[in-house]
């Protein structure tokens, strides 16, 4: 018997890395702004994604959707409601979306025929950061509800994210919701990080997330 | 809890580098995992005795080593240790720091085997 030790030096995630490569290349080559949302359970995704495809499409913009969920095609069938293509993908208990997952689901989609795709991740707001689905823009949602200090309790989510929504601020009174102190800790966590306070139900900060869709949407064309 | 998850891709890994060592057991298997890696190393272990049961890595012992978070910082010019993940500043300046250089590794590092000698 001899003992060696064998140098691996090997990402453990390489496989999900790898396909997440391939699929950042294909919507890189279609054009279409991919974005991956992710929060806790009940932050509100669902909401403000149905929200955000019902006016992009009044404003004649090519939006689809990808929603995860552990069981059932509640949201789904929710989101198609606004007359976006959308698939409902089922982890089975899996409490995060991975590449190989998105990649399945796209069978079908002529991606050049999209401006935007947004992927909604399992309510969760741990594992899915070390997951890359391929998107352009991470998308970390909190919700007036949630506790101002939540972006210090879950650091490797936030700091992961490219960009900051706080939900249901049409109820953020009622909460006691301390909005300086929100912003404050979302940029202790990812300093100059892009924020936008939004009501799915009122439409409230609608407008500058449209924007800046829009902005990052030319930035990939150019 | 997607620890399971990673512990699966390393069972996964370290059996395809097997092949090339037939008939070795192995000993150790040993992770880097940054700080900012979402990981629980409780979570790891209990997943680990689990996920190598009836698998050629039966029998060995995880070892993970935590990386330190490190972020570049522009004012200073020189990459600094982010020590609480509560705040990205830099230690020495105070300034807010978002490049990352290190702190998000799932990394498999190395395996220490036993191989079976060759009879001539």
């Amino acid at each position: 018997m001899t003992t060696r030790i064998v140098e691996l030096r090997r990402g453990i995630l390489k496989k999900n890395d790898e396909l997440a490569a391939g699929l950042r290349e294909r919507f890189t080559t279609a054009g279409v702004l991919v974005l991956n949302l992710v929060s806790s359970p009940g932050t509100g995704k669902t909401a403000f994604l149905e929200r955000t495809l019902r006016e992009l499409r009044a404003g004649g913009s090519r939006a689809a959707a990808l929603v995860g969920d552990l069981e059932t095609d509640n949201d789904a069938r929710r989101l198609a409601a606004s007359g976006a293509p959308v698939r409902q993908i089922n982890t089975h208990g899996i409490c995060h979306l991975e590449a190989e997952m998105v990649s399945k689901h796209l069978d079908g989609w002529e991606l050049s025929d999209l401006d935007f795709l947004f992927i909604e991740n399992v309510g969760n707001l741990v594992c899915p950061s070390s997951y890359d689905l391929g998107e352009k823009i991470r998308v970390a949602l909190l919700s007036v509800t949630e506790g101002e200090d939540k972006p210090l309790k879950y650091p490797t989510l936030f700091n992961s994210a490219d960009a900051a929504v706080i939900t249901k601020m049409d109820i953020a009174e009622a909460c006691g919701f301390e909005h300086d102190a929100a912003l404050r800790n979302i940029h202790e966590i990812r300093p100059g990080i892009r924020i936008f306070e939004t009501s799915a139900k009122t439409g409230a900060g609608m407008a500058g997330w449209l924007e800046y869709l829009a902005e990052e949407r030319a930035a990939r064309k150019a | 809890m997607h620890e399971l998850s990673i512990v699966s891709g390393v069972v996964d890994s370290v059996t395809e580098t097997l092949v090339a060592y037939p008939g070795a057991t192995v000993k150790e298997v040993r992770l880097r995992i940054g700080a900012l890696a979402s990981v629980v190393e409780d979570s790891l272990q209990f997943c680990y005795g689990l996920a190598i049961e009836g698998t050629p890595l039966e029998g060995s012992v995880l070892v993970v080593k935590t990386v330190p978070v490190i972020a570049h910082c522009e004012p200073c010019r020189q990459d600094v240790e982010i020590v609480s993940l509560q705040s990205f500043r830099c230690p020495r300046c105070d300034e807010p720091v978002s490049d990352l250089r290190q702190g998000r590794e799932l990394e498999i590092e190395s395996i220490e085997i036993d191989e079976v000698e060759e009879t001539a």
